[in-house]
């Protein structure tokens, strides 16, 4: 009940003067929390990076050196401050793929995010609006999903249509809409046995404008929480797929794809599997900061 | 027992929905008959070949057929190992098994202790840094922990075997891989139980009889803490399963989850579907164990779905 009576307080202030004492409000908030700070900081800086890569990025990730090959990081013994964190097995600089890496990895994520979110809503509105039949359908539907572990399910698919940026965005986005599904069937089924809902209904609102004007906005914060989470799972899940050989490909470059090549020289050249590794921890941490201040800020409700 | 029943009746269509997912999925594959067959069989051979495969029929019965397959337990031969599907799997279950359930007792070892004390030194350093290890642990990717781990306990110090099975040392690495991206989630689950359950009357009413905390915690606030931990710790089997697939395949763990790895990137649909099924009964059979678990631990909550 809170949360749409604020949404309706909301409607009658002047838009103008609603978003600024939002907005300050917001980042008074934000400096009260350490880690939601070092969380926005640390994904504000990975979005630069993806978007300057490459105008930052020091040489080009295809960019070979025979004679370059495994160059440890300049603090060692025989590293330069040409390779910063050294050179991979056919002298390619490891710092330079990582910030192009950024770009798949932040575009998978967002975009695969995007593709779940929005078969994720849809079915979820008609399962928790609808009900009866169809509801069941859904679930059981859901419940199929659960059934199979995420990776194997995009293995299967990626081995049938073969493994590119765009299919590697839309399997993702396939097989991990389930949780959104069941949290705006949960909230949706709450929603519409309120009196508000039932009066609007009365007077003869149609299913369209109920949705679009009482449920979607008593939604979209539990949606936002749960998407920014899950931009740093399908990172990993990017990854991993990468690592097993059915993400990205060879000559792009992932975090994922860097891992699993530098798997294969661990034990003379540390580097070159490290480094991505910590890119994709330090990146995912930032998010699930951000992404836990956003819930306490926006759905205090499910806070844990 | 009326739940029960229905919660019983419900995996029927899930188990069906699966079917028709991976069918559809292997059907899509291609031509297996191109994969059968030498290159130089004629369009005569290949025809005949599709003939008594059954693939001209309408793709409902080729559906019906397969599924009366399935249910014998008939998921044709693995042309990788030209054995049935099925056994190859189960030949591989063992191996999983005593990956997965060493990695569950490591996971409870550090969890339990990590996650009581957490909870009643809340908010002080000692919290923060066990927190702080659980958010590390589920922001790191799984196979980049044990690359590390590879890299410094067995190729740096050379403790443990880098990969393989047979002894309990190469177990070792992969049961700590697996074993704290678990113990981190539960670690954040017993907390917030703990947290929720120290809060509550009756905890209040034995402290105020004035039993030892030691009692207070370990007796009346675990047990109960307990319970929504394990369940939702069955409801993870799934994310479970996943990781065996990606640690097995770091550390050549000879179990499930690499076989289905290879088999997925040889094409080898026979094993893949078998082991999908396999996967998916075991994570349903868990998830039902656990729902009726926690209906029969906890009588609060209503038989009514």
């Amino acid at each position: 009940m809170n949360a749409n009576t604020q949404v309706e307080q909301n409607m009658d202030v002047k838009p103008h003067h609603k978003e600024q004492s939002r907005v300050s409000k917001v980042f008074k908030q934000l400096w009260k929390s350490k880690t939601g700070t070092v969380g926005l900081v640390i994904v504000l800086c990975v979005i630069l990076m993806a978007v300057f890569a490459d105008i930052i990025a020091p040489y080009d990730h295809t960019e070979t050196n025979v004679s370059a090959r495994l160059l440890p990081p300049f603090w060692m013994e025989g590293g330069s401050f040409n390779y910063i964190l050294g050179t991979d097995n056919l002298g390619r600089d490891v710092l330079s793929r990582i910030i192009i890496g950024s770009k798949v990895s932040l575009l998978v994520g967002i975009a695969s995010v995007i593709v779940a979110g929005a078969i994720g809503l849809f079915l979820g509105l008609v399962s928790g609006y609808y009900g009866k039949w169809i509801d069941q359908v859904i679930m059981r539907l859901v419940d199929s999903f659960l059934a199979i572990p995420n990776i194997l399910f995009m293995l299967i698919i990626l081995a049938v249509i073969g493994p590119s940026l765009t299919s590697i965005i839309i399997v993702l986005g396939v097989t991990t809409w389930v949780i959104y599904a069941r949290m705006v069937r949960s909230e949706t089924l709450s929603i519409k046995e309120r009196d508000y809902v039932k009066s609007a209904r009365a007077i003869g609102a149609s299913d369209y404008r109920i949705i679009k004007k009482y449920i979607l906005p008593n939604v979209v914060s539990s949606f936002i929480v749960i998407a920014t989470l899950n931009v740093a799972t399908t990172i990993i899940l990017e990854s991993s797929l990468s690592f097993l050989g059915l993400g990205i490909q060879s000559p792009d470059v992932s975090w994922g794809l860097m891992l699993s090549d530098g798997r294969d020289y661990l034990a003379t050249s540390w580097w070159v599997a490290t480094f991505p590794g910590l890119a994709i921890t330090i990146t995912v941490l930032g998010i699930i900061f951000l992404g836990d201040w956003l819930r306490d800020m926006l759905d205090p409700k499910t806070k844990s | 027992m009326r739940y029960f029943l229905s919660s019983i009746l419900k995996v029927i269509p899930v188990l069906l929905m699966i079917s028709f997912i991976v069918f559809f999925l292997v059907r899509l594959t291609g031509d297996p008959v191109s994969l059968m067959l030498p290159e130089t069989a004629t369009d005569q051979q290949r025809e005949d070949l599709r003939q008594s495969l059954g693939l001209n029929d309408p793709i409902y019965i080729q559906y019906f057929t397969y599924m009366a397959d399935v249910i014998q337990g008939d998921f044709g031969e693995s042309f990788r190992y030209n054995q049935p599907a099925i056994d190859i799997v189960l030949e591989r279950l063992p191996a999983s098994f005593t990956l997965a359930i060493s990695s569950m007792i490591i996971a409870t070892i550090i969890a339990v202790p990590a996650g009581i004390y957490s909870a009643i030194k809340r908010n002080t350093f000692a919290d923060l840094i066990i927190t702080g290890s659980s958010v590390l642990g589920k922001a790191m990717p799984n196979f980049w922990l044990g690359i590390m781990l590879i890299l410094i306990l067995a190729v740096q110090f050379s403790i443990f075997p880098v990969s393989g099975s047979g002894t309990i040392a190469h177990l070792v690495l992969p049961s700590i891989t697996l074993g704290t991206a678990i113990a981190a989630e539960m670690t954040r689950l017993i907390r917030s139980s703990m947290l929720e359950v120290l809060g509550s009357e009756y905890i209040r009413t034995a402290r105020s009889k004035g039993l030892r905390e030691t009692i207070v915690v370990n007796k009346h606030a675990l047990r109960n803490a307990l319970i929504p931990v394990v369940t939702i710790m069955a409801l993870q089997t799934a994310t479970l399963i996943g990781g065996t697939l990606i640690t097995e395949t770091v550390f050549s763990w000879p179990g499930m989850g690499q076989l289905l790895v290879q088999a997925v990137n040889a094409r080898d649909m026979a094993v893949v579907q078998a082991a999908t099924f396999i996967i998916a009964i075991l994570v349903i059979l868990s998830n039902l164990t656990a729902d009726l678990t926690y209906r029969f631990l906890d009588p609060r909550i209503k038989y009514e779905d």
